[in-house]
């Protein structure tokens, strides 16, 4: 890295600023008028279209393995993902995933 | 509207948020010891947990950074990343709209990922929350999530060395966010709101980050709502 020290000052604060427009955006600026029924269809699935393509490649190709799948990984996350999806509890689910991916490394002595 | 019920609602979210330490935590303290390790001060490290708040974000910068990358690219890269919280940002306006400007200004500053999604998904269990209540449960969430992610990146900076590869921390991200999407997964217009977004965002991997996210975002939102109306037509 070889940027000034004002230079990653000025990334950070642009950054930062960026970042919380982006967040302010509509909630800041829309504020109470009512919004069409199609883009509050479409907004009801927000969540759900964004985290599986966000998790999906990160999953498939761990950066940690430098980019091989990894069987250990990949039962790690259908782990979390069905038992998040059976007990209706995120902590439930996420302690599946963890148990999973540690006994899984255990097991194939990358632990 | 009582004041009691801001109160036990802003209560409910710091409960409801307390977990979520275990898992952001360690990607805080990750992000302080990479941040060092790439030749950022303390101070630098500190300032992108305090300025930006946006784990996947300030990641993408410090790769970018460490490739010695145009700052003009660092930015467009991190903000591209971020640019789903637009999304998000819309999402709360039906819940939070009739809030005072201050509240959704705050909760603007702490729409991250966790924060977010335990948010929606206590709004829709429970539709009779007024937009007081429901700011107030999403800063709740974010009370015990901030501190620590400040005092986990100050910590991993301090520690400075590399936590062993071998833990496997760099999958603490993909759990939880699974974790979360599981018990959304109510209706089968969310399946194939879900599904589609994992099979595009696989499919345009190759694109620059972020804005293959983006555009697998709208596919699975234009696909969930078409699956909802589909299936109402159809009862």
């Amino acid at each position: 890295m070889s940027y000034a020290t004002t230079e990653i000052w000025l990334i950070i604060i642009a950054l930062g600023i960026g970042t919380y427009l982006i967040r302010l955006s509509f909630l800041g600026l829309i504020g109470d008028r009512p919004l069409p029924p199609l883009v509050l269809k479409l907004l009801r699935y927000t969540p759900v279209a964004v985290l599986p393509a966000m998790v999906a490649p990160l999953v498939l190709w761990p950066q940690a393995t430098g980019g091989v799948p990894d069987p250990v990984r990949l039962m790690a996350a259908v782990m979390s993902l069905l038992v998040g999806y059976w007990t209706k509890n995120v902590l439930w689910a996420v302690g599946a995933g963890v148990v999973t991916l540690y006994a899984g490394l255990a097991l194939t002595g990358q632990l | 509207m009582p004041a009691a019920t801001a109160k036990s609602a802003y209560f409910t979210g710091i409960r409801d948020g307390l977990p979520f330490i275990l898992v952001a935590g360690p990607f805080a303290m990750l992000f302080g010891v990479v941040a060092t390790e790439a030749g950022l001060t303390f101070a630098q490290a500190m300032g992108f947990s305090v300025v930006v708040v946006a784990g996947a974000s300030q990641f993408a910068a410090l790769q970018l950074m460490v490739e010695d990358a145009a700052i003009a690219l660092v930015l467009l890269a991190a903000l591209a990343v971020n640019l789903r919280m637009a999304m998000y940002s819309a999402s709360l306006v039906p819940y939070l709209g009739a809030a005072p400007f201050w509240q959704r200004a705050l909760v603007a500053y702490v729409n991250f990922d966790h924060a977010y999604i335990a948010a929606m998904a206590r709004y829709e269990a429970r539709p009779e929350m007024t937009p007081v209540a429901r700011s107030a449960y999403f800063l709740g969430v974010a009370t015990p999530l901030v501190p620590a992610w400040f005092g986990m990146t100050a910590a991993g900076a301090l520690v400075g060395t590399a936590i062993p590869p071998e833990y496997a921390i760099d999958f603490a991200l993909p759990i939880t966010f699974l974790a979360m999407v599981g018990p959304m997964l109510r209706t089968v217009a969310h399946m194939a709101a879900a599904f589609v977004s994992m099979v595009v965002g696989l499919a345009l991997i190759a694109l620059p980050s972020g804005l293959g996210l983006l555009i697998a975002a709208g596919c699975a939102m234009a696909v969930g709502a078409a699956v909802e109306t589909w299936m109402e037509r159809a009862s």
